[in-house]
């Protein structure tokens, strides 16, 4: 059976007080900003990553692994639900996009 | 309409009290997510793509002014300054912070109000007809049953853990605007050979992944069994019910895959066994509710201005056209204030707009809103002498759009752009084919269609019974959009026939407009409505429409 390729990754979760998208950061951090998440490209360690987000109970709620893909300014989604967490709903100008 | 009395504003308040200590403890860390989580969704709160979301019961899609107000103060002060209402005649507030939410519940409780059993595996919300009590057509109206079902449902032991959630719709009229057939269950009240009002009782109807129409499990139940029958239905789904599997978990499977035949025998035998227990004060009790039930005053005035200020204003009069219903008292109308202004989110309104309802409400219409699981808002009691005073209290509003029943009056579920569940959007599709078929000043001549958008599987957006239904899928990454063709929602209910493949979020708006175009073309007269073209002529030539190419392909 072959495996297929590991697909780069990035933790996130919704934060526990306000329910708005999180990522992971390399330092143990939860920024409001997918640029400034953790880029990870090896299994083992986004398992590990994830199980670290799975403790932070406190803060954050339903850490996931989701795609990502590198770019100049950090990490970026892949998928267009991903897209959407990081901007806000698009019939008003509410959530990220608005800085809230 | 219905007033709590001690003891519901005790338990209301109660269980606000209890959910105030349990965010204490989720917040403290004593509870686990997954403590916390069954909790939360018991009152209501759910966490969704950017932020939490409020589900707050409407009890059969009436409202009075103060409620209103109240929500109206809600969400400008704990939320964004709107809020959504929903196919199930709800009010959901998207931006919620969870320690906030026992304060939104409180604020709830002190008009009556509450989020419980809004989500859960659970009876919901009761829904019921929008016009019900001011129906011309009606029997009875229906919502003194629907406000008991409400009390015997609210936090009953046996059916707080159904293997899925559970949903009521009752109406009062022949017609059916309560979608009662893609129910759990749906009441149609009907008469017998006697004259005496009873109730048609349907199971097993449903939408999402696997929709069904509803069958007729006792084609007359006297009114005084309805609370035992309807339980000895829950009863037995309770038992039956799959638990294994979540996907077939909802009593249309249960229907399915039982029969008609049993389910009614069993229902009726454990009917025979709990109907002595009630021993007649869930009828004592349901005089007491109807009490609260009367219908106002209705006044006797001339409408010479309505006339005079119909002939004389033709938006007045468009409005009128498209946005009354006939009122069972002479003079009076039904109002539907449009929540689908061109281009807006449909079932959307702000803090301001929800002021000015309540105070028409309150000055012109004995006090009385109803949500529609149309998503918009109707003021069932208006006197027609009053209209024209109140469509320009409407306009500067943005609540006078005249479009109920047309192409731009489309339910469409909150999709990939607030739910967790949606696999696409559903939101900017309505608002696009709103706008086009607004610009092409075509939605009159069009008629009476109904389109409905769903943003996933499960349905919110009653795609299934949309005569023109849009069901948005992630295909491969990317936001696909098929359409189903002749669902109807009333008593002719009926689920959509999937045209073909889908079309992508740049295609569909275009695609739409093709259908349309069509039916323009072959329907027999301007008074053939789009659903009747297509039950005359079936699928085909809307196929060709909608799939140009392929047609070319095949004369070639």
């Amino acid at each position: 059976m072959t495996r297929r390729p590991f697909s780069p990754k990035v933790v996130t979760a919704n934060a526990l007080l306000e329910g708005d998208a999180v990522w992971l950061t390399t330092d143990d951090r939860w920024t409001r900003d997918i640029a400034e998440a953790e880029f990870i490209e090896d299994e083992a360690i986004a398992q590990d990553r994830l199980l670290f987000a799975m403790s932070q109970a406190e803060i954050v709620v339903g850490a996931y692994l989701a795609d990502a893909t590198a770019s100049e300014v950090g990490p970026m989604p892949t998928h267009f639900r991903e897209d959407f967490r990081t901007r806000g709903p698009s019939n008003y100008f509410h959530g990220k996009q608005a800085g809230a | 309409m219905y007033h709590y009395n001690d003891f519901d504003e005790a338990f209301v308040r109660e269980r606000v009290g209890q959910f105030r200590a349990q965010v204490e403890r989720r917040l403290g860390g004593s509870l686990t997510e997954d403590e916390f989580k069954p909790l939360r969704l018991m009152n209501g709160l759910y966490l969704q793509l950017h932020a939490y979301m409020l589900r707050v019961a409407v009890p059969y899609g009436t409202l009075n002014g103060t409620q209103m107000r109240q929500l109206a103060m809600i969400a400008e002060r704990w939320d964004k300054g709107y809020g959504h209402f929903t196919t199930r005649q709800n009010i959901q507030y998207n931006w919620p912070k969870l320690n906030d939410v026992p304060d939104m519940l409180d604020a709830l409780a002190d008009v009556g109000m509450h989020a419980i059993q809004t989500s859960g595996n659970t009876i919901r919300n009761v829904t019921a007809d929008h016009f019900a009590g001011a129906a011309a057509d009606e029997i009875e109206d229906p919502r003194p049953v629907a406000e008991l079902l409400r009390q015997w449902s609210t936090d009953h032991p046996e059916f707080q853990f159904l293997p899925r959630k559970f949903k009521i719709a009752v109406t009062g009229s022949p017609n059916d605007r309560a979608v009662t057939k893609a129910h759990d269950i749906g009441l149609r009240m009907v008469r017998n050979d006697a004259g005496d009002p009873g109730f048609e009782v349907i199971v097993g109807g449903g939408l999402g992944r696997t929709p069904m129409i509803g069958k007729v499990v006792r084609a007359f139940l006297p009114k005084a069994d309805l609370l035992p029958y309807v339980e000895a239905i829950v009863s037995v789904y309770n038992l039956l019910g799959r638990r294994d599997n979540k996907y077939k978990a909802r009593i249309k499977i249960t229907v399915a895959e039982n029969g008609l035949e049993t389910i009614r025998d069993l229902v009726e035998t454990r009917f025979a066994e709990i109907r002595g227990e009630f021993n007649g004060f869930d009828q004592e009790l349901l005089t007491a509710i109807e009490a609260q039930f009367a219908p106002p005053e209705f006044s006797v005035a001339p409408t010479d201005a309505y006339e005079t200020a119909r002939a004389e204003n033709p938006a007045f009069r468009s409005w009128t056209d498209t946005n009354l219903a006939p009122h069972r008292a002479d003079g009076y109308a039904i109002v539907s204030i449009s929540l689908k202004a061109h281009g807006e989110t449909p079932g959307d309104a702000t803090a301001d707009q929800m002021r000015a309802i309540a105070d028409l409400a309150e000055k012109f219409g004995h006090d009385e809103i109803r949500v529609s699981h149309e998503q918009n808002i109707v003021l069932p009691h208006v006197h027609k002498s009053d209209l024209p005073e109140i469509y320009e209290i409407l306009r500067p509003n943005g609540l006078a759009t005249a479009n109920i029943g047309l192409v731009s009056d489309i339910i469409a579920c909150p999709g990939m752009d607030y739910c967790a569940l949606a696999t696409a959007r559903s939101i900017p599709i309505a608002q696009e084919i709103a706008t086009r078929f607004d610009e092409l000043k075509l939605e009159h001549e069009i008629g009476a269609l109904k389109i409905k958008i769903s943003g996933c599987i499960n349905a919110c957006g009653h795609h299934h019974v949309g005569h023109i239904g849009i069901l948005g899928l992630d295909r491969a990454g990317v936001e696909n959009y098929q359409i189903t063709l002749g669902g109807d929602g009333t008593e002719t209910a009926a689920i959509g026939e999937r045209a073909g493949p889908g079309f992508s979020a740049e295609e569909i708006v275009p695609a739409i407009e093709r259908l349309i175009d069509a039916y323009l073309k072959i329907r027999s007269d301007a008074e053939e409505t789009f659903l009747q073209t297509y039950r005359r002529l079936g699928m085909a030539p809307f196929k060709a429409a909608l799939y140009p190419e392929k047609e070319k392909a095949n004369a070639a």
